[in-house]
């Protein structure tokens, strides 16, 4: 499944496909074909195919145990799939990608008698190409926090710390996997912001979210993923248009309301508990 | 709720606690196993070790001929006082280093057979020594127990020839104490950097990190780096007021004691960092690293010497690193052996190093599987 400028064109959600602003025709950055990935039991991730496009943002989206998480370890080079191929500039995943990317994993413990701007500085030191530290800082709004333990952080400054390591090295690729799990919503707005910041900055992106309101916020694209297998792709409008017909993300439907991107959600992978 | 069951309350949440605690700890197979092989391997090993049928009153070391084996001489009767009884007898590895232990009264006498010869046609049960010329025997006449040593060699032998060394006694806290101050070294050093990149990656800090562009070898070494450093900096505190309290003293260089410290603390680092390098349980990680500390506690010479015990053993414990420190450390401290004597005991450490470094690297996990 592709997820690119030639589907965002046919999308009526074209004027939010963000495209790198210098580039008539964006470079595929990521490109990953066939990746399956087995554990001894389950086959957790069967056989996706998906190209990232550089300047845009991606928001894998599915259920508890659908295969997003394994999906993206694996698009982030800490998980090796089990078959397939991940391409990062036409190369397989390596030193430049290492130095190219960004990570911001869902659960990530950091040494708790470092400051803020100690811990940034320790990942500033193993990057080749690096943003100043106070630019990052100023970026992630950590300039207040920069002489605080880690351990004193509340949730949404960690978060924010986070994402600030991820951004250290000026990456081409963020990857953002939950990142504003268990984040209030002021939190998690303010959040939404930066990662608006840092779209607008021309770098791509990678979300996973259980949030539907964040990915629609986000995304250009999305994919909606279960079972292992991805079963929707599209922007977000066009694809509540797409399985709830035209002008169904404005106009209110039977509930009264608009349809979002939780009703697509729900109807594609049911309303069942996952276990 | 009735009154009963908020009376015991405390009790019933005790109780659940204790249960919940109880399923984990059982579910934890590796751990359990750990825990109850461990008491076994500890008690088995020092009824092993410290079995014997008899005490040892003194200590003799005999220069036997060449070829001829400490059981071959006795087997031969070489010498009527290796039949004695209650004497603890071994062969030195050179005279030199043997006078040396006589001097400081470690050993309470050497006795020279390599002028004997084992008669080969004789039957075993007649067995008897061809002297060549009379045995010498050297012995330290300010120690009460050289003394009582030469007493019993004089009944057995009146025609061997007498030298003397001279000497005071080396005091067991003289000779304890670089034992102790390695024990400390090893368990700063193995369980240090162990522990820590256990933690490291049970948290996923070690994740964190393995999605920049550093290598297992660099995270590896800048773990060994900032424990050594850690640890030589405690022991330099540790040791130099030492010197002025209780009078230790260091025969030989500060410097090349300082330097094999060094190279003994990146060995037992790196054994550390083996354990750490495949293990994410940290109660685990605790069992395996008490499995490689508790050998060299015994076997090393922390608290005894091992010679005269079986060649086995001491082959085990030349396996150890902290065996080598020690031998070196003491070398150094008390017979003031320059890099020329020490210089074997830093290679094996060096050696050992590499060894460690490059297992721990090869099987490094960024991540908890």
């Amino acid at each position: 499944m592709n997820v690119g400028p030639a589907a965002a064109a046919a999308s009526p959600q074209t004027e939010n496909f963000a495209l790198p602003p210098s580039a008539a025709t964006p470079s595929v950055l990521l490109e990953a074909t066939g990746l399956v990935k087995h554990y001894p039991k389950v086959k957790a991730v069967d056989g996706v195919s998906l190209q990232l496009y550089a300047g845009t943002c991606l928001g894998l989206l599915g259920p508890n145990g659908a295969g997003k998480s394994t999906t993206i370890e694996m698009l982030e080079g800490s998980l090796p799939p089990t078959a397939g191929t991940i391409r990062y500039r036409g190369e397989p995943l390596g030193d430049r990608f290492r130095q190219e990317s960004g990570i911001q994993f869902q659960k990530t413990a950091l040494q708790e008698f470092l400051t803020v701007r100690e811990t940034v500085e320790l990942f500033h030191g193993l990057y080749d190409h690096t943003l100043p530290i106070d630019e990052v800082l100023r970026l992630c709004a950590l300039e207040e926090l920069e002489g605080r333990d880690n351990k004193k952080l509340s949730g949404g400054q960690l978060q924010r710390l986070l994402l600030a390591v991820a951004l250290v090295n000026d990456p081409n690729v963020l990857f953002l996997d939950e990142p504003t799990t268990g984040l209030d919503p002021q939190a998690r707005r303010a959040f939404w912001e930066l990662v608006q910041g840092i779209k607008a900055r021309g770098t791509t992106v990678l979300l996973t979210t259980h949030y539907m309101d964040e990915a629609y916020v986000l995304c250009d694209r999305i994919i909606i993923m279960d079972h292992g297998k991805f079963i929707a792709e599209g922007t977000p409008r066009g694809l509540i248009e797409e399985h709830f017909g035209e002008g169904a993300a404005e106009r209110p439907g039977p509930e009264g309301r608009p349809h979002n991107l939780e009703d697509l959600f729900l109807k594609l992978t049911g309303r069942d508990l996952r276990t | 709720m009735n009154r009963n069951t908020r009376r015991f309350a405390p009790l019933r949440r005790l109780l659940a606690l204790l249960h919940a605690r109880n399923l984990e700890f059982v579910r934890d197979r590796r751990t359990l196993g750990w825990n109850l092989l461990m008491p076994f391997g500890i008690v088995f090993a020092f009824a092993f070790i410290f079995s014997g049928p008899e005490k040892p009153l003194f200590k003799v070391g005999i220069l036997t001929p060449q070829g001829v084996t400490l059981a071959q001489a006795k087997a031969a009767n070489l010498h009527p006082l290796l039949g004695t009884r209650f004497v603890d007898f071994y062969t030195p590895d050179n005279a030199d280093a043997a006078v040396r232990k006589l001097s400081r009264h470690q050993v309470d006498l050497l006795l020279d057979l390599r002028s004997m010869a084992p008669d080969k046609s004789a039957s075993t049960a007649t067995a008897t020594a061809i002297a060549r010329e009379p045995a010498h025997y050297w012995v330290n006449p300010d120690s009460p127990k050289g003394y009582i040593t030469e007493q019993l060699l004089r009944l057995n032998d009146r025609s061997a020839v007498r030298n003397t060394v001279s000497g005071k006694a080396i005091s067991y806290v003289d000779w304890v104490l670089p034992g102790i101050l390695g024990l400390n070294l090893m368990f700063s050093s193995v369980f240090g950097a162990g522990y820590v990149i256990v933690r490291y990656r049970k948290s996923g800090y070690l994740r964190r990190l393995r999605a920049t562009p550093l290598t297992a070898f660099e995270f590896l070494s800048a773990q060994v780096l900032s424990r050594l450093l850690l640890v030589m900096t405690i022991a330099t505190l540790v040791f130099v007021p030492l010197t002025w309290i209780v009078g230790l003293h260091v025969a030989g260089s500060g410097l090349l004691l300082f330097l094999l410290a060094s190279l003994g603390a990146l060995s037992l680092i790196s054994l550390g960092l083996v354990v750490a390098a495949y293990v994410s349980s940290e109660e685990l990680a605790g069992g395996l690293l008490n499995l490689c500390t508790w050998p060299m506690m015994l076997l090393s010479g922390v608290w005894y010497s091992l010679e005269g015990s079986s060649a086995w053993l001491q082959r085990i414990a030349q396996a150890l690193p902290l065996t080598h420190l020690l031998d070196g450390a003491r070398a150094i401290m008390i017979d003031g052996a320059g890099i020329a004597e020490v210089w074997p005991h830093m290679a094996i450490l060096a050696g050992m190093v590499l060894v460690f470094l490059v297992i721990s690297a090869a099987g490094f996990k960024w991540r908890v599987e």
